[in-house]
């Protein structure tokens, strides 16, 4: 029965409509998975009692015949998202024992489909991160292992807990979000498939904000098909988000015909960056070719600006991450400094954000402050806006000549090690080269595992979509998936 | 342009994070490689750019001005680290 945690969305809904099994037994199945697993640090706040309700609520759902797709599905949660009554801290001390009051819409519309919350994933503190090594709780840790090596690697960040969550089987899925790659990346870097939808398409409201108009949540899953089938349930228009689009959610699980033969994928030249390694490059080559073969037409395209992507990034994060978390202050809740005789506002403002923030989050709010501040708006963050104008016209150009979908990386290297000093913060931001560009158009984007490298650990393509059209980016995901045919899974260590 | 050692306090007392004297060198060298790396935006010409200021040329949904919730001051004081009858607590704000 302990295989029962292994099994994808579209398996276990398809065994719960027939009666093979239950809810619960498939909840009790990743119940003990996840208390077998502690040392990979992907559940943070573990939910039990909240998980066998469900089930036995969606067990009961199903026998009446209701059954949504994801009715009776037990998934993990990244702690981003508020969670009522259950705690929510974008793993971060400053909201340390922060239990909201309120659902977020994402998380709420999972559990109105009948989804079972397992517990609370581990993450990159305010989704700050590329490694999960930013963490309160410690950083979770990437279930596979290069070949003949104990060494731990990083699971990606920020969404690294529910990365290795799917990829050890601890869940059929999780929740992620995305502000400049932290679904995509932890993706490709534990073998699993993570998309980012169109910006809008998701409610933001509940989740913890980051970067207001990068933010966005998606599927972590098994395989493409789970992607459009939780998918579909997290999406759809909020009027508590004014930013979420009021546009029909299509049917996309029916779209994956694995029929792409006229589409046109793009291939960017710009991505073919210098000192690209060559497993990366082949890699790219190879899911071209498997496109082609499948009956795309390959077209080589321009996105000029790419260069400019992250640099824009590292101006408007920031900037709307200070405005985002000045909310943080020790008053309203969460955490407050212990104050000395005689402090006062100020000082309780000051001393609880420098204990109750980690170092990269400081860093990001004070430069955020500093691009924001008088004298230097215009030198940075208007400019930086009007770089992201210039990154959006690039993508407009190329699906307005015809192009359905652009082929890229997914990361520039396979999971590195934890615990790797980095000289300077900007060497870590270089892993959402690929990504980040796709956050600045607001475009959907999809991490598929392609292969492996020399060393044995998973390596994954991203394909990038027109706005609002993650259907047909997810059949060509779909096709791609089918011909690389990735069914490599980490032997279980822990 | 670089970040010196006053720049860096002067930017943390706007954040309102309290940083150690010690502490503002590195945190003043942190700042100059991050901003060294956005200056590659200068290179740039954007006169004739607007500012993007969303993905979709779309306008902000707007909804009835009318109340859609409240009365709910227990939910609202659930999580402050103090709260006294029926308001948030802070330390003296004047003198």
């Amino acid at each position: 029965m302990s295989d029962l945690s292994k099994l994808t969305i579209a398996e276990a809904r398809d065994a719960l409509r027939k009666g093979d099994t239950s809810s619960v037994e498939l909840t009790e199945a990743c119940l003990a998975a996840i208390d077998g697993a502690d040392v990979l640090g992907a559940f943070v706040h573990k939910t039990p009692e909240i998980a066998l309700d469900r089930a036995r609520a969606a067990d009961a759902r199903i026998k009446s015949g209701d059954a949504p797709a994801m009715c009776g599905i037990p998934i993990g949660i990244k702690d981003l998202f508020c969670t009522e009554g259950v705690a929510s801290q974008a793993a971060s001390k400053i909201l340390e024992g922060f239990r909201p009051q309120y659902e977020s819409t994402v998380s709420g519309r999972l559990k109105d489909a009948g989804a079972v919350m397992l517990g609370k994933l581990n993450m990159d503190e305010f989704a700050m991160g590329s490694s999960n090594e930013t963490s309160v709780y410690g950083n979770a840790v990437n279930p596979w292992r290069a070949d003949d090596s104990t060494e731990a690697l990083t699971p990606g960040g920020s969404s690294g807990g529910s990365a290795s969550a799917v990829a050890a089987d601890l869940c059929l899925a999780a929740t992620g979000t995305d502000t400049g790659g932290s679904i995509r990346q932890p993706a490709a870097f534990t073998g699993i498939v993570g998309l980012k939808p169109t910006y809008g398409r998701c409610s933001r409201w509940g989740i913890v904000a980051f970067a207001s108009s990068l933010d966005q949540a998606g599927p972590m899953t098994k395989t493409v098909r789970d992607a459009a089938i939780m998918g579909q349930a997290m999406m759809g228009h909020d009027p508590k988000d004014s930013t979420s689009a009021d546009r029909a959610v299509p049917d996309f699980e029916a779209m994956l015909t694995g029929d792409i033969r006229g589409k046109v994928i793009g291939i960017p030249t710009e991505y073919r960056m210098d000192g690209m390694p060559p497993e990366i490059a082949a890699l790219w080559e190879r899911g071209a070719e498997m496109l082609q073969d499948a009956g795309a037409e390959l077209r080589q395209i321009s996105l000029p600006h790419t260069k400019y992507a992250l640099p824009a990034y590292y101006v408007i994060a920031p900037a709307e991450a200070s405005s985002n978390l000045a909310r943080y202050d020790g008053v309203r809740f969460g955490y407050r400094a212990k104050l000395e005789q005689g402090d006062g506002i100020t000082e309780m403002y000051e001393k609880t954000r420098a204990d109750g923030f980690g170092a990269e989050v400081k860093r990001r709010v004070m430069v955020g402050t500093y691009v924001l501040s008088a004298g230097f708006y215009d030198a940075y963050y208007n400019r930086a806006r009007k770089v992201r104008a210039l990154i959006k016209r690039d993508f407009d150009v190329v699906f307005a000549e015809g192009v359905d979908a652009i082929l890229t990386p997914a990361t520039p290297s396979a999971a590195f090690q934890l615990g790797q000093e980095f000289d300077d913060p900007v060497q870590m931001y270089l892993n959402d080269v690929f990504t980040v560009t796709v956050n600045l158009a607001g475009l959907p984007g999809i991490s598929v595992p392609a292969g492996l490298d020399a060393k044995g650990l998973p390596l994954g393509l991203q394909l990038i979509g027109r706005p609002w059209e993650e259907g047909d980016l997810l059949n060509t995901a779909y096709a791609m998936e089918t011909a690389a045919g990735f069914v490599a899974k980490p032997e279980k260590w822990w | 342009m670089s970040i010196d050692t006053a720049t860096a306090a002067k930017v943390a007392k706007l954040a309102r994070i309290k940083v150690e004297d010690d502490d503002l060198p590195a945190l003043a060298q942190e700042f100059n490689a991050i901003l060294g790396f956005i200056e590659q935006l200068n290179e740039l010409d954007v006169d004739d750019v607007a500012p993007m200021t969303s993905v979709e040329p779309m306008r902000l949904k707007r909804r009835e001005d009318v109340v859609t919730d409240g009365n709910q001051p227990d939910k609202v004081l659930a999580n402050a680290p103090d709260a006294r009858e029926g308001f948030f607590a802070v330390p003296k704000v004047v003198e």
